[in-house]
C-alpha cells in the first residue's frame, strides 16, 4: 500500500510465532516438516488475519536442500550435495517480466562464473490463496546453479552467489517494471531452501504441494509466521529469511541502516573486489526490520565471520554491567562495540546456514522461546511449550532462551553447544583484550591541561537571552538538575501552543517529538532494569568491516557523553597518533539573514570535509563567541547537516561529532543531538551559569564541580529514559537512530536537514528559523538596556504568565467554566468556549486552524438529544490516588446518572463502590482501567466493569512509568490497590505481559474471559504510525481503541516529559481513521478520542476525523473546582481534589451538578454545530471530514506553512466509517465452558468437586471464565478453599489461572506457558512434573515467563523452573518454584515467594514489599545475583522458619517434589543456605503499621 | 519555588494599625509595619499557582508569585528587582491600591487570600532602606524628546519608561507639586507625601524634567508641545460630578476634591489663598460611598466635627463576596475602610434632594429620600423613591464625593483630539495613540475614573507605543495580555 493521507507505510510493524525442530542424529525425514508446520499451527493464535478472513500475514518453513528429491524431480542433472545452489525465486507472472528477471539473474550468475544448471517451476495449489494474497501472488520458481567446475571453497561459492543476487536485484529494481517489487529470492544456498507466502500456516503445505511429497526429507526445518499491524504485508516480508527469523522488534533500525551505509564507505575485501561497490546498497530501502537485519547478517557472514559470532556482534547480551562475566568475553563484546552497535529490541531469533540451527534471545529477555530435547533425538524450539505431542517420559531437557544468551546445535556434530561453550570458543579466537588494552583509549585517562578557550566576549545574560533562556527555564528545569541531580516533577497537562503555533521564539528542537514504544515492543525501565542499559559511547574513525585487527579499536570511549567544561578542552588539545580534532564555528552572520545561515552552514560541510581528509576524527561543532555580529545557527541543524552532508559525501564513517554548544539544557535537547549523529555534547554556558549560581548562593551546599556533574547526571539519565521510551538500551544504538516525528517544518527544510525523519503536516522553514533567532539577537543588539527589566524574560510554559506563552486553560477559561457549572449558566460557558474556540489570532492547536465547511443546516430539534449524546462521554483515567474520593466519586456518580462512563484509572477501586448507593446513585467507575502495575486488578474489579482499559501508553508521558511514593500509599489507598500501606508503588513502563503485538491479543483474551460482557478498550498515545498500530489492536480484537493526545494531564511526571513526546490527537485520531478504513477493518471497533478536549467544537472535530466516543478529563476537574495549581505532585491541592489530606479534601466543593453541567453544555454546543453541518446523528457525522477546511483567515506568520490536507484526507470506502459490527472473540472453545457445566454443584451449592481434563497449549486462559462467574455471585470472597479442584494434563497455555478465585485448586501435570496466574485473586496453583518424566525437577523449565504478574491472592506451587520476571508486581500470592530466570520478584510489593533453586540476574529489582526466600546453596545469590537497591538481607527469625518449612512442605505434598523432599530432609543444614530477602520500605511499612494497629487498639 | 505547605502552616497576617483614639490627632500613616520575619512567613503562604489569577487580576501584570517566592526565600533584592519590572512605583500601589489580586488569590477560595499588597510595600521600603533602589539614567540617549502632560501615576510612569528608553523627556504639572492626586487628593494618613518627594528625587536624578506650575493650554500654549517628537497626555479625569438638586450652590456645599487639596496643602505648611473649609464642630455629611468619600470622612474626623454622615445611593453590599461575583472577580461587598472605623454613621439607599441654607445663606441641612432599584430583565436598574420617607438633616458641611465625569476638555479642544461618548480622550487601549499621530493619551484621561494600577498600567504601556512610534521597535516592557474579564 502506498502512502496517503496519514499513513506512512514504513510504520508497520510485525511480531511473530517462530520455532524450530531438527533431529540430533541427523535423520531426514519429511516428518520433521509435518511437524514444523504443526508448531505454528498451535502457535496460530499468537498471529493475525485480515479482514478477508483468510489471508495470514505470512509463514514459511526452511529446511535443508532435499538433495534426492531434487534428483528425482529435476530435468537435468545436478552435482553432489553442496556443489551446487538452490535458489528459490519469486518472479513475475508476467511472462515478458518474469523473463527478463530470470535473464538479469542468470546474467549475473554468469558474471560471477558460475554455471545455471536449470530452472524449475515450483508446483503450487491456488485454491488456498486469500483474495489479498492473491493479488499479489509471483510465480514460483527454483533455479540451480553450479560451481562451474571453479575450485571453490564453500564460503567462496556463497560469496559469489550472495554478489550475483545482490547486483541482480540492484538491477531490476533500476529496470522500472512494473512488477519489479515481485522479484526476490527467498532462499539462494548451498544448505538451505525456503518456502514462504502470504498464508496462514496450515496453507503452507497446501500451497506448496512439495512439501508433502514423502521425498522430500530434512534434518531440521525452520518455521515462522507473522502478525503485521496492518494488512498490508507482502509476499517477500514473509519470513523465514535467509539466515534467520525473528519475533520482536528492532527498535534502533533506522540508526542501524545509516550507520551500516556509512560503513559501505570503507569495505573492501579480495573475495568481492571491484564488485563491492556493487552490492550497495548492503540494506535494501523499505524492507521490514527482520529483513534488514537478516541482510546485515550474510553481509557479515561474508567477513569469514561464523553466524554465531555475527549473532553475538549485532545482539550483544548485556555485558557492560555484567562483574560475573569473563573477561575474555567482556574483551570480545567490547572490541566488536567499536565495530557495530547492538540491533538493539525485543526479539527472538531463531538462525540457521544450514551447518548451525539455534537462536539467540535479546539482552533483556522480551521474547519467550521454549525448548525440549527428547530422547529420540529430536530437538523442538517454539515460543511456545507444548506444541508438539511429546510424552513425559521422552523428554530429557525442558529449557529456555535466556537473556542474551544462544541455544545452538551443531548439525554435522549431533549435539547441543550450550552458550557458555560456544561463546567461550568464539571469545578465545582473537586477542581482544590485549587489542583494546592496546588502541582503545578512555577520555578520563587523558589528562587536563587546564582551560584553553579563551573568554567569551560578551555578558552571560546577553548570551543567555540569545539562546533564549528565561528565568523559568532556569529556575525549574536546570536548577533542580544541578541540585538533586535528576529532573524536576510537575503535573497536569502540556495546553501551550505547539512550536510552530506559538509566537514566542521556539528552540529548534522543540519541532521534534520524541517516539515511544506501544503495543509493538516495550518501553524499558533503565533504573529498575539499569544491568542491561549503557551510556557510553566511544568516538574516531571507523574502519573496513571486513578486517578484523587490532585497528578497529583505535577509539576514544567516553562514558558519560555529556561531557563537562574541561572533557571538551581535553578534546580540543588532543594530542595523539590516533586522535586529532578540529572545532568548526556554527556561527553566522546576522546581517546576513538567510543567506549567512545558509552559506554557514555550506562553510561548515567545507570545513569538516577539509579537516577529515586531513585526517581529522574529531569534528567539534561549536556556538561560542556569539556577539553582535555573529549568531548561533540551532545548534541540532548544523549537527544534522554536517553528519548527513559527509554522508553523502561518502565520509561520515571516519569521524565523530562533538558539539559545544550553549543551547541545549533539557534531556530532549540531548537525546535530539545524539539522535541526529553527536557522539558527545558539552553544554558550556550551563557549567558557566551553574559556576555563577553556585557563587552567588542561588545553589547552596554545594560546589560548582559537583553541581555540574550533577547536571550532567540528570540530563544523561533522561536521556536514557527518552531512549528507554522506544525500548532502546544503549546509547551506541540510539546514536543517529533519528527516532523522531517532526512537527512543523516544510519538506523543503526537512528533505535537505533531516532526511528520514517523518514530518507530516508541513510548515515553517530556514527563513522563518532565522527569523526566531534573529528576534532573539535583536533582544541583546544594538546593547539598551532597560533598567528595571528583568535580565531575563520570565518565562511561562509550566506556570502561566501574562508576557510569555499562552495557555488554553488561563484565569479567562477557568473563572468562566466555573461560572458557567455553577450558575448553570450557558452564557458563561460560552465565553469560555469562545476563548478555546477563536484561535483565529492566538493559535494554539491544530484543530485552531480549522473551520467548518459545506454547511447544510437543518432544524436543532431533528438532532439527536443531548441525552444521547453524553452517553458517548467519558471522564478521563485518573486514579483514586492520584486524586481524592470526593473528587473520584463526584466524577463517577455524575457519569452514571446520565449514562456515560467514568474511568477507575490505574489504582483500583474500593468494592464498596460496586453496588448502588441507597439515593440510587452509583460510584461504581463504568470504566475499569488496566495498567502495567495492575494496582487492584482482580476478578471481582473486572467482574465490575461495563468497560476495561488496557492504558499502553498515557499522553502526559507515553512509554514511561510511573511511581507512587510510600507516604502516598494510604491505608485506603492501599486497600484499593490490594498493597501494602506506605510501600511505594511502581508503575512499569510496560506492561509485562505486552512485548509486542500478539501479547496484546492474549491480553485482550484474557480480560475478555474475566468479563464477557465488558467491552475492552485499548488506550493508545498518537504518534507517527499510531494508525498501523491502531490497526493491528483491531486486529487483536479490541472492542474499543482510544487516541490520546500528547496534551493529556498527569499527576505527576517529569516536566520536560510533558512537552515532547507523543502528537496532538489530530493527527492521531485521523491516522487512525485512515488507516482503519483503508484496512476495512473500521467497522470493528470503537474509536474515542482524548486530550485537552474542552469544547463542543473541540468534539466536533475528533467526530469528523473519526471518532465516535470523547473523554474530557482536566474540563471536569476544572468544572469540579480544579484550580489548574499544577501541584498535583505535591499533594497540597488547596480545592482538595487532588490530594489526600484529610483536611485539605474537606474544600472539595464540587457536585455531580457540575458535571453534568460541562457535559450538557458541550452537548448543547455540539448540537448546534451539527444542525448547521446537516447530521442528525453523531453516527453520521463520523469520519466525515469533507466538512472541515482549513481557515483562509489565519494571519500567522509561522502557521502559514502548515498543511493540514493530510488530516483531512478521507479514503475511497463503500464501507461504514464508524462501528457497525462486534469483534468475534471466538471464546466458545474455551475450557472453562465445561468446567463451568461440569463444576455446577461446586459453583453454586458449594460442594467439594475433582475434575480432570486434557490441556493443550491452545487453551489459554484457563479459569478466568469460572472467576467471572464466582465474582458475579460470591463477589471477591470466592468458594471455601479448595471446593473445585481442577486437574489438568498436559502443555497449558498462556495465562493459565489468570484471575482465578478463592476456591479453585487448579493444577497442571506437565508444563504451562507464559502468564501464569496473571492477577490470581485467591485460587491455588500447582504446576507438578508428570510422575512419569525421568528429568530432575529444579534443572528444567516448567512454567514460562511473568508468572503471577500482579497477583493480589492465592498460591502457587511450582515443581521446576520458573523463567524471567517471576512474581512481577506481585502483591499478595505465596508462591514456591524450584527456580527463576532473571529480573524475579521485579517490582513486588506484597506476598511471600520461596525460591528453592538458582535466581537469575536482578532478582528484586524494585521491589518494595512481600518478602522473598531464596535457597543459595552456592552463594552466587548474595554475592550479585540479587539488585541490592531496595531490599536487604536479614536474619531468619524463628518464626519465619516455621512459616518456611510449611511452605515448604506444602510444596512437598502439593507437588511431590524432590527437591523439596531433600530440603526438608536436612532441614539444619538446609536453613543455613536460606537467603531473606526484606525490602528496606516494607519493613519500615510494617512497623509504622503495627504501631497505628496498636495506638487503634489502646484507644478501643 | 514557595513553601509547598505554607499556606497550611501559616495564618493569613496584616499590619495592625495604632488606635482610632490616637491617630486621629494627626495625619500621618498609622499601620505598624510587621517584622521582617513574619513578613517573610506570608511570602511562604504563597501556593505557586500553575495558574495565577492574582498576576491576571493585577492591572500591572505584577509577576506576584515570582516576588512572593522571593521574599520567602529571603532574597529581598531580587524581590525588588522581580516587583520593579512591572511596577514604577510599589510605595504607591502597596498603599493605595484595592489589590484585585487579592481578590483573586487562589488560596482565596479556601482561607484568606495572601498579603499580597502588604509584601509589596514591605519589599519597597526594604529597598529604600537599604539603599538599593537609586537612580539608573539610561545609558544611551537617543536624542528624541517627548512631553508628558501631567504628574500623576500615569504621567510619571510614562515619564520613566519613556528615559529609560533613552528619550528626553519633560514633565508639565499644572500644581505647584508633582504628584496628581496622590500629591492633593490622597490624605496624609494614605501617604505621606515624603514617599512622593523620594520618588520624584530618583526620577530626577535620572534626567527626567519636571515642570510645575506649567497649566499646558491656559498658560503655555499647546503650539508648544510641536517642539517635542511626541506627547503623552496625563491629565487626569478631574471633572467631579455634580449634585444638581435645589439649593447645590449653596455655601457649605463642597466638592471633595476642594476639601481634601485644602488639608494635604495645609499639611505641606502651604498657605491656603482660598476660603478655608473646615469640619471642625460641624455636622458633616459626606454624599458618596467610595474611596474619596471614605479620605473624606478620615479628614473630617481629624478636623474634630460634631458628627459626620456617609450617604450611598446605591444598597447596602454583602459583608461577603456574592454569587454574582464568585471569585476570582472583583466581588461586590460591603468594604469597611480604616476611616469608618475612625466614625460615621453609614446610611444606604439614600438619595439627597435639596439643600437647605439658614437665614445667612450658610447650609443648614438637606434633606433625604429612601429609595429602591427596580430590576427587569434586560433592562438597567431603575431609581425609585419611595413615598412618604423625606428626612431632614441637619448639617453644616456637606463633602460630595461621586466620583468624577471625565478629563478636562482645555487640551482636546486645543488639540483638535478626538473624545468618546465619555468624553475621555480617544485612544485604544493597546496603542494609546490619538487622532493626532506623535499625541498619546494614558490613565484616568483615556479610560475615565480608575484606580492608581490601571494609570500606572497604562503609563508604561503607552510609554511602550510613544517608543515604537519613535524608534520603530521598542525593548521596554510590557505585561502581556490576560488581563482577567470582568463577571
Amino acid at each position: 500500500m502506498e502512502k496517503q493521507g496519514l499513513y506512512l507505510p514504513e510504520f508497520e510493524r510485525d511480531n511473530c510465532g517462530a520455532g524450530f525442530i531438527c533431529n540430533l542424529k541427523g535423520e531426514k525425514s519429511n516428518k520433521i516438516i509435518h511437524d514444523a508446520l504443526e508448531i505454528l499451527i498451535k502457535l496460530e493464535h499468537r498471529g493475525a488475519v485480515s479482514s478477508d478472513g483468510k489471508t495470514g500475514d505470512g509463514a514459511g518453513i526452511l529446511i535443508d536442500i532435499p538433495h534426492e528429491f531434487f534428483a528425482k524431480n529435476t530435468t537435468f542433472s545436478l552435482p553432489k550435495p553442496k556443489e551446487y545452489a538452490v535458489g528459490m525465486v519469486f518472479l513475475s507472472q508476467n511472462e515478458n517480466q518474469r523473463n527478463f528477471f530470470k535473464n538479469c539473474l542468470e546474467t549475473e550468475i554468469k558474471n560471477q562464473g558460475l554455471a545455471v544448471l536449470g530452472w524449475r517451476k515450483v508446483p503450487v495449489n491456488k485454491t488456498h490463496l486469500g483474495n489479498i494474497a492473491a493479488k499479489n501472488e509471483p510465480a514460483i520458481e527454483q533455479i540451480f546453479i553450479g560451481k562451474n567446475r571453479l575450485p571453490l571453497t564453500e564460503n567462496q561459492f556463497n560469496a559469489k552467489l550472495f554478489a550475483a543476487r545482490k547486483i541482480a536485484e540492484h538491477a531490476v529494481e533500476n529496470s522500472k517494471l512494473s512488477d519489479r517489487k515481485k522479484f526476490y529470492l527467498p532462499s539462494l544456498s548451498t544448505t538451505t531452501l525456503i518456502y514462504k507466502g502470504l498464508l496462514i500456516p496450515e496453507d503452507i503445505r497446501n500451497y506448496y504441494t512439495d512439501l508433502s511429497n514423502p521425498d522430500l526429507v530434512t534434518r531440521l526445518a525452520l518455521v515462522h509466521q507473522r502478525f503485521s499491524t496492518n494488512t498490508f504485508p507482502s509476499w517477500d516480508l514473509a519470513q523465514p529469511f535467509r539466515y534467520m527469523c525473528h519475533n520482536g522488534e528492532i527498535n534502533t533500525l533506522r540508526g542501524n541502516i545509516n550507520r551500516m551505509k556509512a560503513r559501505e564507505e570503507l569495505m573492501k575485501s579480495p573475495i568481492f573486489g571491484d564488485d563491492i561497490k556493487k552490492l550497495f546498497p548492503i540494506i535494501l530501502d523499505g524492507k521490514s526490520d527482520s529483513a534488514c537485519m537478516d541482510m546485515a547478517v550474510e553481509l557479515l557472514l561474508m567477513t569469514d565471520r561464523s553466524l554465531p559470532e555475527v549473532m553475538m556482534m549485532m545482539v550483544p547480551e548485556a555485558w557492560e554491567k555484567a562483574p560475573a562475566m569473563s573477561d575474555a568475553k567482556k574483551a570480545f563484546y567490547e572490541y566488536n562495540s567499536c565495530i557495530m552497535e547492538p540491533w538493539d529490541g525485543p526479539a527472538s531469533i531463531p538462525f540457521t546456514d544450514g551447518n548451525y540451527i539455534g537462536a539467540l534471545l535479546d539482552r533483556n529477555g522480551l521474547r519467550p522461546s521454549r525448548y525440549t530435547v527428547t530422547k529420540d533425538g529430536n530437538v523442538v524450539m517454539s515460543s511456545e511449550t507444548g506444541v508438539l505431542d511429546i510424552k513425559p517420559e521422552n523428554v530429557v531437557h525442558h529449557g529456555r532462551l535466556e537473556p542474551g544468551k544462544m541455544f545452538l546445535v551443531d548439525m554435522n556434530a549431533g549435539r547441543i553447544i550450550n552458550d557458555e561453550e560456544i561463546k567461550q570458543k568464539i571469545v578465545s579466537e582473537k586477542p581482544y583484550r590485549k587489542w583494546l588494552n592496546k588502541n582503545l583509549l578512555l577520555l578520563a585517562d587523558i589528562p587536563y591541561t587546564g582551560n584553553k578557550t579563551p573568554k567569551e566576549e560578551i555578558s552571560l545574560v546577553a548570551r543567555q537571552k540569545i539562546f533564549g533562556y528565561t528565568l523559568e527555564e532556569i529556575d525549574t528545569i536546570i536548577t533542580p538538575m544541578a541540585t538533586g541531580g535528576k529532573e524536576a516533577i510537575g503535573s497536569m497537562g502540556n495546553d501551550t501552543p505547539l512550536a510552530v503555533l506559538s509566537d514566542e521564539p521556539q528552540l529548534l528542537f522543540n519541532y521534534f517529538k520524541q517516539l515511544f514504544a506501544q503495543v509493538t515492543n516495550p518501553p524499558l525501565d533503565g533504573i529498575r532494569e539499569e544491568i542491561v542499559t549503557d551510556f557510553s559511547l566511544a568516538i574516531g574513525g571507523d574502519r573496513n568491516i571486513f578486517d578484523i585487527s587490532d585497528q578497529q579499536c583505535n577509539k576514544l570511549k567516553i562514558q558519560n557523553p555529556v561531557i563537562s567544561n574541561a572533557d571538551i578542552d581535553k578534546l580540543k588539545s588532543i594530542d595523539h597518533p590516533d586522535f586529532k580534532s578540529v572545532s568548526i564555528s556554527t556561527l553566522y552572520d546576522i546581517t546576513k539573514g538567510l543567506n549567512g545561515i545558509e552559506a554557514a552552514l555550506k562553510d561548515m560541510v567545507k570545513q569538516a570535509y577539509k579537516a577529515v581528509s586531513e585526517g581529522c576524527n574529531i569534528i567539534i561543532l561549536s556556538d561560542r563567541n556569539v556577539n553582535e555580529h555573529f549568531a548561533p545557527i540551532p545548534i541540532l541543524l548544523s549537527c544534522s547537516y554536517v553528519g548527513g552532508q559527509l554522508s553523502k559525501m561518502g565520509q561520515r564513517s571516519s569521524f565523530g561529532i562533538v558539539i559545544e554548544s550553549a543551547e541545549p539544557r533539557e534531556p530532549h535537547h540531548f537525546a535530539t543531538l545524539f539522535g541526529y549523529g553527536a557522539s558527545a555534547v558539552n553544554p558550556y554556558m550551563i557549567n558557566e551559569m551553574l559556576r555563577q549560581q553556585v557563587k552567588e548562593g542561588d545553589i547552596v551546599g554545594i560546589s560548582d564541580e559537583k553541581a555540574i556533574e550533577n547536571f550532567n547526571k540528570a540530563i544523561a539519565t533522561g536521556v536514557l529514559k527518552i531512549m528507554n521510551k522506544i525500548g532502546i538500551s544503549t546509547l551506541h544504538s540510539y546514536r543517529a537512530s533519528q527516532i523522531f516525528e517532526i512537527l512543523g517544518l516544510n519538506t523543503a527544510f526537512t528533505e535537505e536537514y533531516f532526511p528520514n525523519t517523518p514530518s507530516r503536516i508541513e510548515g515553517i522553514g530556514l527563513y522563518e528559523i532565522e527569523k526566531e533567532i534573529f528576534l532573539r539577537h535583536r533582544s541583546v543588539f544594538p546593547p539598551l538596556e532597560i533598567a528595571g527589566n528583568l535580565p531575563l524574560n520570565i518565562g511561562g510554559d509550566y506556570r502561566w504568565r501574562r508576557n510569555a506563552e499562552r495557555h488554553m486553560f488561563n484565569p479567562t477559561t477557568v473563572s468562566k467554566l466555573q461560572q458557567a457549572v455553577r450558575t448553570n449558566s450557558y452564557e458563561s460557558y460560552e465565553v469560555y468556549a469562545k476563548d478555546i474556540n477563536e484561535q483565529s489570532e492566538k493559535l494554539m492547536t491544530l484543530r485552531g486552524m480549522f473551520e467548518f465547511n459545506n454547511l447544510d443546516p437543518i432544524p436543532l430539534e431533528e438532532v439527536e438529544p443531548w441525552t444521547e449524546i453524553v452517553k458517548r462521554f467519558k471522564t478521563g483515567a485518573m486514579s483514586y490516588g492520584s486524586i481524592s474520593q470526593e473528587a473520584h466519586e463526584n466524577l463517577a456518580i455524575a457519569m452514571n446518572r446520565i449514562g456515560g462512563k467514568s474511568n477507575s484509572g490505574e489504582g483500583g477501586e474500593n468494592k464498596n463502590r460496586f453496588r448502588k448507593d441507597l439515593n440510587g446513585d452509583s460510584r461504581n467507575s463504568a470504566i475499569k482501567q488496566v495498567a502495567s502495575g495492575r494496582f487492584g486488578v482482580s476478578t471481582n474489579y473486572l467482574t465490575n466493569a461495563k468497560e476495561i482499559q488496557i492504558k499502553m501508553a498515557q499522553g502526559a508521558k507515553p512509554g514511561e512509568g510511573g511511581q507512587l511514593p510510600a507516604d502516598k500509599v494510604l491505608p485506603w489507598i492501599a486497600e484499593c490497590r490490594s498493597s501494602t500501606p506506605y510501600v511505594g508503588l511502581i508503575s512499569p513502563p510496560p506492561h509485562h505481559d505486552i512485548y509486542s503485538i500478539e501479547d496484546l491479543a492474549q491480553l485482550i483474551f484474557d480480560l475478555k474471559n474475566a468479563n464477557r460482557e465488558a467491552r475492552i478498550n485499548v488506550k493508545l498515545v498518537s504518534k507517527v504510525g499510531v494508525g498501523t498500530i491502531a490497526a493491528g489492536v483491531a486486529k487483536a480484537k479490541a472492542d474499543v481503541i482510544l487516541i490520546s493526545g500528547y496534551d493529556g494531564g498527569t499527576g505527576a511526571s517529569p516536566l520536560t516529559s510533558l512537552r515532547h513526546a507523543g502528537l496532538p490527537w489530530e493527527l492521531g485520531i485521523a491516522e487512525a481513521q485512515q488507516t482503519l478504513v483503508l484496512n476495512n477493518l473500521r467497522n470493528r471497533v470503537v474509536l474515542e478520542c482524548d486530550g485537552q478536549l474542552k469544547t463542543g467544537r473541540d468534539v466536533a472535530i475528533a467526530c469528523l476525523l473519526g471518532a465516535e466516543e470523547f473523554g474530557f478529563a482536566t474540563a471536569p476537574l476544572v468544572a469540579s473546582g480544579c484550580i489548574m495549581m499544577r501541584k498535583c505532585h505535591l499533594n497540597t491541592c488547596p480545592v482538595g481534589i487532588a490530594t489526600q489530606d484529610p483536611e485539605l479534601r474537606k474544600n472539595f466543593k464540587g457536585t455531580p451538578e457540575h458535571v453534568i453541567n460541562f457535559m450538557y453544555f458541550v452537548a448543547k454546543e455540539l448540537r448546534k454545530i451539527m444542525a448547521s453541518l446537516g447530521f442528525r446523528t453523531i453516527n453520521e457525522m463520523v469520519g466525515q471530514s469533507q466538512k472541515i477546511n482549513v481557515n483562509k483567515a489565519i494571519d500567522h506568520a509561522k502557521a502559514k506553512g502548515i498543511d493540514l490536507s493530510p488530516i483531512l484526507h478521507k479514503p475511497e470506502t463503500n464501507k461504514p466509517l464508524y462501528n457497525t459490527e462486534s469483534q468475534n472473540h471466538e471464546l466458545e472453545n474455551v475450557l472453562d465452558f465445561d468446567i463451568l457445566r461440569m463444576g455446577h454443584p461446586a459453583i453454586y451449592r458449594k460442594e467439594k468437586m475433582f475434575l480432570e481434563f486434557p490441556i493443550k497449549n491452545t487453551d489459554r486462559t484457563v479459569g478466568a471464565i469460572v472467576s467471572n462467574e464466582l465474582s458475579k455471585i460470591y463477589g471477591d470472597n470466592g468458594l471455601p478453599e479448595d471446593t473445585l479442584n481442577l486437574k489438568f494434563k498436559g502443555s497449558a497455555g498462556q495465562s493459565f489461572g489468570a484471575f482465578a478465585t478463592k476456591g479453585l485448586t487448579m493444577q497442571v501435570d506437565g508444563n504451562t506457558n507464559d502468564y501464569l496466574g496473571k492477577s490470581l485473586s485467591g485460587a491455588k496453583l500447582i504446576i507438578k512434573t508428570p510422575d512419569e518424566a525421568t528429568f530432575a525437577s529444579e534443572e528444567n523449565i516448567i512454567v514460562g515467563n511473568v508468572s503471577l504478574y500482579g497477583a493480589t491472592n492465592g498460591e502457587a506451587y511450582i515443581n521446576g523452573i520458573a523463567g524471567e520476571r517471576f512474581c512481577v508486581r506481585n502483591s499478595g500470592a505465596i508462591a514456591v518454584v524450584e527456580g527463576v530466570g532473571d529480573h524475579g520478584c521485579e517490582y513486588m510489593t506484597g506476598g511471600k515467594v520461596v525460591i528453592l533453586g538458582k535466581t537469575g540476574r536482578n532478582f528484586a529489582a524494585g521491589m518494595s514489599g512481600g518478602i522473598a526466600y531464596v535457597f543459595d546453596t552456592d552463594g552466587k545469590f548474595r554475592n550479585g545475583l540479587c539488585n541490592m537497591e531496595m531490599v536487604a538481607f536479614e536474619e531468619i527469625s524463628t518464626e519465619d522458619q516455621i512459616e518456611l518449612k510449611q511452605l515448604i512442605k506444602n510444596h512437598f505434598k502439593y507437588t511431590n517434589s524432590d527437591l523439596a523432599y531433600r530440603i526438608l530432609d536436612d532441614w539444619e543444614n538446609s536453613l543455613s543456605n536460606f537467603v531473606k530477602v526484606m525490602p528496606t520500605e516494607y519493613k519500615k511499612a510494617l512497623i509504622r503499621l503495627e504501631m497505628e494497629n496498636n495506638i487503634k487498639t489502646a484507644t478501643v | 519555588m514557595g513553601k509547598v505547605t505554607g499556606f497550611k502552616e501559616f495564618e493569613r497576617q496584616d499590619e495592625a494599625h495604632i488606635s482610632v483614639k490616637e491617630r486621629v490627632q494627626h495625619y500621618k500613616e498609622f499601620t505598624v509595619p510587621l517584622k521582617t520575619n513574619e513578613v517573610e512567613k506570608q511570602g511562604s503562604r504563597c501556593m505557586d499557582c500553575g495558574i495565577p489569577f492574582c498576576h491576571s487580576a493585577c492591572p500591572l501584570g505584577n509577576l506576584i508569585p515570582d516576588f512572593n517566592d522571593m521574599v520567602h526565600e529571603k532574597k529581598w533584592e531580587k524581590a525588588l528587582e522581580i516587583l520593579h519590572s512591572t511596577n514604577n512605583f510599589p510605595e504607591f500601589t502597596g498603599r493605595l491600591c484595592p489589590a484585585p489580586c487579592e481578590q483573586a488569590c487562589v488560596l482565596g477560595i479556601v482561607k484568606p487570600a495572601i498579603t499580597i499588597e502588604n509584601l509589596e510595600k514591605n519589599i519597597v521600603e526594604k529597598g529604600f532602606e537599604n539603599g538599593w533602589i537609586k537612580a539608573q539614567s539610561p545609558t544611551v540617549r537617543t536624542g528624541k524628546t517627548v512631553a508628558v502632560v501631567g504628574s500623576g501615576p500615569a504621567g510619571l510612569a510614562a515619564a520613566q519608561q519613556l528615559n529609560r528608553a533613552g528619550h528626553l523627556v519633560t514633565v508639565f504639572e499644572r500644581d505647584d507639586a508633582l504628584g496628581g492626586l496622590l500629591r492633593y487628593g490622597i490624605p496624609n494618613f494614605k501617604l505621606e507625601k515624603g514617599i512622593i518627594d523620594r520618588r520624584i528625587a530618583i526620577l530626577k536624578e535620572e534626567g527626567i524634567e519636571f515642570k510645575t506650575n506649567i497649566n499646558v493650554g491656559v498658560n503655555y500654549p499647546v503650539e508648544k508641545l510641536d517642539d517635542f517628537n511626541a506627547v503623552v497626555l496625563c491629565g487626569g479625569a478631574t471633572l467631579s460630578r455634580e449634585l444638581p438638586v435645589k439649593g447645590a450652590e449653596i455655601k457649605g456645599v463642597v466638592q471633595a476634591m476642594t476639601f481634601l487639596k485644602q488639608q494635604n496643602k495645609r499639611n505641606a505648611g502651604i498657605t491656603i489663598e482660598d476660603e478655608e473649609i473646615f469640619a471642625t464642630g460641624k455636622n458633616v455629611i459626606v454624599i458618596g460611598g467610595g474611596d474619596t468619600g471614605s479620605d473624606c470622612i478620615g479628614t473630617s474626623n481629624r478636623q474634630g466635627p460634631k458628627s459626620v454622615t456617609n450617604f450611598e445611593i446605591m444598597p447596602k453590599p454583602p459583608e461577603k463576596r456574592s454569587e454574582t461575583t464568585p471569585w476570582p472577580f472583583w466581588p461586590l461587598k460591603l468594604k469597611t475602610s480604616t476611616s469608618h472605623e475612625e466614625g460615621c454613621d453609614r446610611n444606604w439607599l439614600i438619595s439627597t434632594k435639596e439643600f437647605i441654607a439658614d437665614e445667612k445663606g450658610y447650609l443648614k441641612a438637606l434633606k433625604t429620600v429612601n429609595v429602591e432599584w427596580v430590576m427587569k430583565p434586560g433592562e438597567r436598574p431603575a431609581l425609585k423613591e419611595i413615598e412618604g420617607t423625606e428626612k431632614i438633616w441637619p448639617c453644616e458641611l456637606v463633602l460630595l464625593a461621586m466620583g468624577f465625569t471625565g478629563p478636562e476638555a482645555t487640551l482636546s479642544e486645543q488639540l483638535g483630539l478626538k473624545t468618546d461618548f465619555r468624553s475621555n480622550y480617544q485612544a485604544s487601549e493597546t496603542e494609546f495613540q490619538t487622532n493626532v499621530l506623535h499625541i498619546f493619551t494614558a490613565g484616568d484621561m483615556r479610560r475615565g475614573q480608575s484606580l492608581i494600577v490601571w494609570a500606572i498600567s497604562e503609563g508604561r504601556e503607552a510609554a511602550k507605543k510613544v517608543d515604537e512610534y519613535l524608534m520603530g521597535y521598542s525593548n521596554l516592557p510590557t505585561k502581556g495580555k490576560g488581563d482577567l474579564v470582568g463577571v
